[in-house]
C-alpha cells in the first residue's frame, strides 16, 4: 500500500476501521432475516384458528324456552356449556352458603348475572370429565347440583365444588345478555 | 492438501464425531467449480430451493386439506377464504409447481446444449430423468386433488391410458382407481402418493448431486478443468451467484403469486367435479402439453403411449445416441442449429398440446412428433459421425491468458499463486 492512496486508505491502515462492505454484509443479512421472518410468519400463522373456527367463538342462546328448573347443555367452542333455569330453593340454597367454607371461595351472587339462569362450563375442574346433574333422573351429588362420576367431585347448584378432588369451581364462561331472553357465550 | 482447522471448540468437537463441518467445507465452500459457468448453471439450485417451496406449502396445506370427495374441493376454498394466508400458501403452491417445471425445463435445455449428459456424467444425467418423472408423477396427482373438473377429468383420461396395455390393461386400470371410476379410493391414494413422492424426490436429488460431485459440473465450453487456474471456490462466488440468480426467479415468481396467480391454471378447475359432465376441451396443465400432443399424434390408443413414454426414454439413452467426443453445443456448429429446432418444436408440441384435434393441428403435431424422434434417434446419431466440430480451446484458463500474457482485468482466482 503505498502513501499515494487516499487519506481514507491511509486512515484504514492506521487503525481498523469499518468499511462499506462490512455495511453491505451486515445490511444483506438484516435484509435476509427480514426475509426469513416474512416467509416464516404465514407458514405458523396458518396453523391458529381460521376465521371459520373464530366465528364460531361466540354463540347466541334464547335462554327463554328454559323450565324453571330445567337444564339445557349446548356445545361452545367444542366444549359442554351448561345453563340452569333454577328454581327459587335452588337459588336461596346458593346464596346462604358461607363462602369462606369452602375450598375455592365464591359467592353465588359473583357467579350469575341473573340469579334465575347459571351458565357454566360443563367440565369437571379435577380431569375433565363431564359431571352429571343436567338430565332428569341423573344423579345431582350431595349438594343439588353436579356430580362427576370419574373421581366423585360434587358440584352445588352454584357450580361450587363442595366436595371431591377437583380443587375448583365450576368455570363460569364470559357471556352477557343481549335481551332478557338471549345471552351470547364467548 | 492441509485440513481446514476449525477455530471453534463446540464445531471441532462435534465435527469429530459427526464430520458434517468437513463435509459442508469440501463440498460447499473450498469445492473447486468451473470459473466460466453462465447463468443457465443457475437452474440447478434453483430447482433444489423450488422443491423446498413446495415441500413446505405442501405440508402446510395438507394440515388444512381433506382428501374425500365430498369435502375437498370445499376444504381447497377454505385454505382459500379461512385460513390464516392460506390464499398465499395454496397460490405459492400451485404457482410454485409451474416455476418448478420451468426452471427444469430450462436445466435439461441447458444439458442438451452444453453435453452435460456425456461422458462421465451419463449416470447424473440419468439420475435428472428420473427426477423429472417422480416430478410429473407427483405434479400429475397434486393436480387432482383440488377435485375440479380438470382435476377429475384430466385423471379419468390419464389412467385410462393404461387399459391400453393388451391382456392386463383393463385390471390395471381398476387396480388404479380402486373401483370402477376415478371416485373417492382415487382420490385418497393420490394424496397418500402425492405427499410420498416429494421425498422420494429428495433422495434422488441427494444421489444426482453426489453423481454431480464426482466429477464437478460442466462449463460452457465443454472442456474438462486442468486445475486451480481454471476452478473458484463454491463460496463465496457461486454462493453469491446461485443468491443473485434466486432473487431474479423470486421476483418473477411473486409476479405471478401475486399479480396473475390464476394465469397458468384453468378456470374450469374452479369448478366442482362432476362424473357425469364432461368439460368441452380437456387439458393438462401446460408442463404436460408436449406430452399430451405427442400422446394424441399417434392415432392408435396403445401406440400413443409408448409414444408419450418414449418421448422420455430417448432421453434415458440420449448419452448413447449422441456419441460426439465434442461436449458444447459452442463448438458445434451444425449440431447448434439443430438444437434450436428442436427447441421451437417442443414449444410448437406445447402449442399443439392445448389446442383440440382437428383440423391442420392434427398434421402439425404429428409432424412435430416425428420430428422430436427423428432428432433423438437419427440426426444426433449421425452428426456423432459426420459433423466438423470447432477447434477447442486448449483450456479454461487459456482463452484469457492467453494472447497479450499476464492477467486481463479483474481475472481475480485466489489460489492463483499456486
Amino acid at each position: 500500500m503505498s502513501n499515494n492512496k487516499s487519506t481514507k486508505n491511509a486512515k484504514a491502515t492506521a487503525e481498523p476501521q469499518k468499511s462499506r462492505r462490512d455495511f453491505i454484509v451486515v445490511a444483506s443479512y438484516a435484509m435476509g432475516a427480514v426475509g426469513a421472518g416474512a416467509f416464516a410468519w404465514p407458514l405458523i400463522d396458518q396453523m391458529n384458528p381460521a376465521a371459520d373456527t373464530l366465528a364460531l367463538a361466540s354463540i347466541e342462546v334464547d335462554v327463554s324456552k328454559i323450565a324453571e328448573g330445567q337444564s339445557i347443555t349446548l356445545k361452545w367452542r367444542g366444549k359442554p356449556v351448561f345453563i340452569r333455569h333454577r328454581t327459587a330453593a335452588e337459588i336461596a340454597e346458593a346464596e346462604k352458603v358461607i363462602s369462606a367454607d369452602l375450598r375455592d371461595p365464591e359467592e353465588d351472587t359473583a357467579r350469575v348475572q341473573k340469579p334465575e339462569y347459571l351458565v357454566v362450563l360443563g367440565v369437571c375442574t379435577h380431569l375433565g370429565c363431564v359431571p352429571l346433574g343436567q338430565k332428569v333422573g341423573e344423579v345431582r351429588g350431595e349438594y343439588d347440583g353436579w356430580f362427576c362420576p370419574c373421581h366423585g367431585s360434587h358440584y352445588d347448584s352454584s357450580g361450587r365444588i363442595r366436595k371431591g378432588p377437583a380443587p375448583t369451581n365450576l368455570e363460569v364462561p364470559p357471556y352477557s345478555f343481549l335481551s332478557d331472553a338471549v345471552i351470547r357465550i364467548g | 492438501m492441509s485440513e481446514k482447522q476449525f477455530s471453534n471448540p463446540v464445531v471441532r468437537w462435534i465435527d469429530h464425531r459427526l464430520p458434517i463441518f468437513t463435509f459442508l467445507n469440501h463440498e460447499a465452500h473450498e469445492y473447486p467449480t468451473p470459473k466460466n459457468l453462465n447463468y443457465f448453471w443457475n437452474f440447478g439450485s434453483l430447482a433444489g430451493i423450488a422443491l423446498v417451496v413446495m415441500i413446505i406449502t405442501g405440508i402446510a396445506l395438507s394440515m388444512s386439506y381433506t382428501a374425500h370427495v365430498d369435502y375437498a374441493f370445499e376444504s381447497v376454498e377454505r385454505i382459500m377464504r379461512d385460513v390464516n394466508h392460506g390464499w398465499l400458501l395454496r397460490y405459492i403452491h400451485m404457482n410454485g409447481a409451474s416455476f418448478f417445471f420451468i426452471v427444469v425445463f430450462i436445466h435439461i435445455f441447458r444439458g442438451l446444449y452444453y453435453g452435460s449428459y456425456k461422458a462421465p456424467r451419463e449416470l447424473l444425467w440419468i439420475l435428472g430423468v428420473v427426477i423429472l418423472l417422480l416430478m410429473m408423477a407427483t405434479a400429475f396427482m397434486g393436480y387432482v386433488l383440488p377435485w375440479g373438473q380438470m382435476s377429475f377429468w384430466g385423471a379419468t383420461v390419464i389412467t385410462n391410458l393404461f387399459s391400453a396395455i393388451p391382456g392386463v390393461g383393463e385390471a390395471i386400470v381398476s387396480w388404479l382407481w380402486g373401483g370402477f371410476s376415478v371416485d373417492n379410493p382415487t382420490l385418497n391414494r393420490f394424496f397418500s402418493l402425492h405427499f410420498l413422492l416429494p421425498f422420494v424426490i429428495v433422495g434422488v436429488v441427494v444421489l444426482h448431486l453426489v453423481a454431480l460431485h464426482r466429477f464437478g459440473s460442466n462449463n460452457p465450453l465443454g472442456i474438462d478443468t486442468k486445475g486451480p487456474q481454471d476452478t473458484l471456490p463454491f463460496h463465496p462466488y457461486y454462493t453469491i451467484k446461485d443468491f443473485f440468480g434466486l432473487s431474479v426467479f423470486l421476483t418473477f415468481f411473486a409476479a405471478a403469486v401475486f399479480f396473475f396467480p390464476n394465469f397458468m391454471g384453468h378456470p374450469d378447475n374452479y369448478i366442482p367435479a362432476n362424473a357425469l359432465q364432461t368439460p368441452a376441451h380437456i387439458v393438462p396443465e401446460w408442463y404436460f402439453l408436449p406430452f399430451y400432443a405427442i400422446l394424441r399424434a399417434v392415432p392408435d390408443k396403445l401406440g400413443g403411449v409408448l409414444a408419450m413414454f418414449g418421448a422420455i426414454a430417448v432421453l434415458f439413452v440420449l448419452p448413447w445416441l449422441d456419441r460426439s467426443p465434442v461436449r458444447s453445443g459452442r463448438f458445434r456448429p451444425v449440431f447448434k442449429i439443430f438444437f434450436w429446432l428442436l427447441l421451437a418444436d417442443c414449444v410448437l408440441l406445447g402449442y399443439i398440446g392445448a389446442k383440440p384435434a382437428e383440423g391442420v393441428y392434427v398434421l402439425i403435431g404429428r409432424l412435430a412428433t416425428v420430428w422430436y424422434f427423428v432428432h433423438f434417434l437419427v440426426i444426433l446419431p449421425i452428426l456423432s459421425v459426420v459433423e466438423t466440430p470447432r477447434p477447442l480451446p486448449q483450456s479454461i484458463s487459456k482463452p484469457i491468458f492467453s494472447g497479450s500474457g499476464g492477467m486481463a482485468g479483474a481475472a481475480a482466482a485466489p489460489k492463483e499463486k499456486v
